[in-house]
């Protein structure tokens, strides 16, 4: 990065955040700061619902599961539009007459209260969870590429949301968001179109080569319960998941709650339902389309660079720089197959074609198994190094292939993510502490300022959880799907909780506390203990909660029918 | 605890949000609005599927 890059990435971060303090200065009223002033359009309650969702992570980390996996993790949002539509449709309009500032004090009303106590808590463990997830995620990966100190990167950039959320709450983060997303947008268009223009070949053969690699395989029905990525799994996962997270997770709702009236929150939350599959879809695309970039320029062996020039220096054996050069003749020779297999499809020669394609896979497997191998001699020379470089493939590609400037306005927009959906976790972590747990236990009639400033201290508190976590973590799994699997092991049984509220009038407070309580153990056990695609986790908690509600609710009825018989 | 919180609210999906205007060219109820975006997914599904058979 040189200066116009620094100046374009300090530029629009400091000059955001300042615009949303400036904008948000002397909020007095508790209602003003949870829900902003209530002027928001449907747009922008859209883009904030958009934003909150879309973290550092997706741009940072999506490209890369398309570039190693192709398109099917696209299915994973199958499920999202049908969850919008059934909550635009029923949970909204609940919130809006109730008047709520958090989800779970509906819970409160329909239940009781421990049952609010149980949904607000489990919503701060796993969003408490995520958000040292959403912060730890691009500061790793672009301290790592820009060669900054992590602990630094992590502070810094924790420190600036946790300032501009802290002073302006609610308005501040949708104000903000709106204008990190333009950026975002920007950057991520203006890489697309680089990446295309910068295609060695015509973009009907990079679809051709992408498609003969398998990595245009977008959607498929097998019934594989391993396999992670189905329609299935997507369909009725991610309707769980979706609903769980848009309906009861109170960083989505206090977003949409801020409308100033029913039709611009729905009409957000249907511009999300609309927009969000396309949007994934090109964010994946990117990353096929590099990966066949990188099937005509030879790619690093392994794109955490950083990690890798470190291994190389402690490898007493030179193990790696032989590697190095055996995936060099791969890739090279790899190339070459694909030249032939392309040549033969625009001689109409499918004979040709097809042994061709054939060759160029085999190659694609070669040096597939030399990556495979170097990194397990990294991991035999340092056990501690992360083998999972798929994070890295964007950053790298940025890094190396875009021109200065547009560099700057890229890790702006990994940034301006990181930070758009940080300020929404801590406003609602904020929030769910005041509302359901230090106004409902402890100072029950207080004033308004006194509400704001205790909110304002609870959001600092979690800001500094976060950072505290964000500086201790050590992740494994690719950093989107890690967010996902957090989601996924907790939200079933939040969603059970709100759908027995909304559609199961007989189950009482009692009987879906313990519920619940039996179902999130059940999910705990069963996610230490099977090998099956993480977003089943979300039907099972859901599934069981409601089941295991619906016989104590008949057990504790028959008993209390038996002792008011006694009584009698 | 407030005694409100005791009491079972009203669960049915409310009618006051039907009524509301959708504001929304061509789309005049939500029923309508809803049902578009429905065909979106599906939209996008078949494109998907479309794609995924044509390259694979």
């Amino acid at each position: 990065m040189n200066l116009l890059d620094f100046v374009v990435l300090l530029g629009s971060m400091l000059g955001i955040a300042a615009y949303g303090v400036w904008r948000t200065r002397a909020q007095r009223s508790l209602s003003h700061y949870l829900k902003g002033d209530k002027t928001e359009g449907w747009v922008t309650i859209g883009i904030s619902v958009a934003a909150t969702q879309a973290s550092a992570i997706t741009f940072i980390s999506t490209p890369g599961q398309g570039y190693e996996s192709g398109l099917d993790f696209v299915q994973n949002y199958f499920g999202m539009p049908l969850a919008l539509i059934v909550i635009a449709a029923v949970f909204l309009p609940i919130y809006r007459r109730l008047n709520v500032y958090t989800a779970y004090e509906y819970l409160g009303h329909r239940f009781d209260a421990k049952t609010r106590l149980l949904g607000a808590a489990l919503f701060l463990l796993s969003r408490g969870l995520a958000a040292g997830i959403t912060i730890y995620a691009p500061a790793i990966i672009l301290s790592t590429v820009l060669g900054w100190r992590l602990d630094l990167t992590i502070i810094l950039s924790g420190l600036l949301v946790i300032a501009y959320t802290v002073a302006g709450g609610s308005r501040a983060v949708s104000l903000t968001q709106k204008y990190q997303m333009a950026v975002i947008f920007g950057g991520m268009v203006a890489a697309f179109v680089i990446v295309l223009v910068k295609l060695p070949t015509s973009l009907a053969d990079a679809f051709t080569v992408a498609g003969g690699f398998n990595k245009l395989e977008a959607v498929s029905f097998s019934l594989d319960v391993h396999r992670r990525y189905t329609f299935w799994t997507g369909l009725l996962g991610g309707l769980f998941l979706s609903m769980s997270y848009f309906g009861t997770d109170q960083s989505q709702v206090q977003r949409y709650i801020t409308g100033p009236s029913l039709r611009e929150s729905r009409l957000g939350l249907m511009f999300n339902a609309v927009l969000k599959i396309p949007m994934q879809f090109f964010i994946l695309l990117l990353g096929v389309m590099l990966f066949v970039f990188y099937q005509f320029e030879q790619p690093p062996v392994f794109f955490n660079q950083s990690a890798w020039r470190e291994a190389v220096r402690h490898d007493p054996d030179g193990k790696l720089q032989g590697l190095q050069q055996e995936f060099a003749a791969a890739c090279a020779q790899k190339e070459q197959y694909i030249r032939q297999w392309l040549d033969a499809r625009h001689a109409g020669n499918r004979e040709a074609e097809t042994a061709a394609r054939a060759q160029a896979l085999a190659a694609l497997d070669r040096s597939n198994a030399v990556r495979a191998e170097a990194k397990t001699v990294m991991e035999t020379d340092d056990p501690g190094v992360k083998s999972n470089d798929a994070d890295y493939v964007f950053v790298t590609y940025i890094l190396d292939h875009l021109p200065h400037g547009l560099i700057g306005l890229l890790i702006a927009a990994f940034f301006a993510a990181a930070l758009q959906s940080k300020s929404a976790e801590l406003n609602a972590l904020g929030s769910t502490t005041t509302v359901d747990f230090y106004r409902h236990l402890f100072k029950h009639k207080a004033s308004d300022a006194h509400y704001v400033a205790a909110s304002k201290w609870f959001t600092l508190f979690w800001g500094l959880v976060a950072l505290g976590f964000a500086l201790f973590a050590n992740l494994v799994e690719n950093l989107i799907q890690a967010v996902n699997i957090v989601g996924s092991v907790f939200y079933g049984v939040v969603l059970a909780l709100f759908l027995v509220a909304f559609f199961v009038k007989r189950i009482g407070g009692t009987a879906i506390f313990w519920a619940a309580l039996t179902a999130q153990t059940l999910v705990f056990v069963l996610y230490f203990s099977l090998n099956i695609s993480y977003l089943w986790y979300n039907f099972i908690g859901c599934a069981a909660c409601v089941v295991f509600g619906l016989i104590l609710q008949a057990v504790l009825g028959s008993s209390r029918k038996t002792n008011v018989m006694r009584a009698s | 605890m407030t005694p409100s919180e005791n009491e079972p609210m009203p669960v049915d999906a409310p009618s006051d949000g039907e009524v509301e205007m959708t504001g929304v060219p061509g789309l005049r109820t939500w029923r309508g609005v809803y049902f578009f975006v429905f065909g979106c997914f599906i939209l996008w599904v078949m494109l998907l599927l479309v794609l995924t058979v044509s390259f694979s």
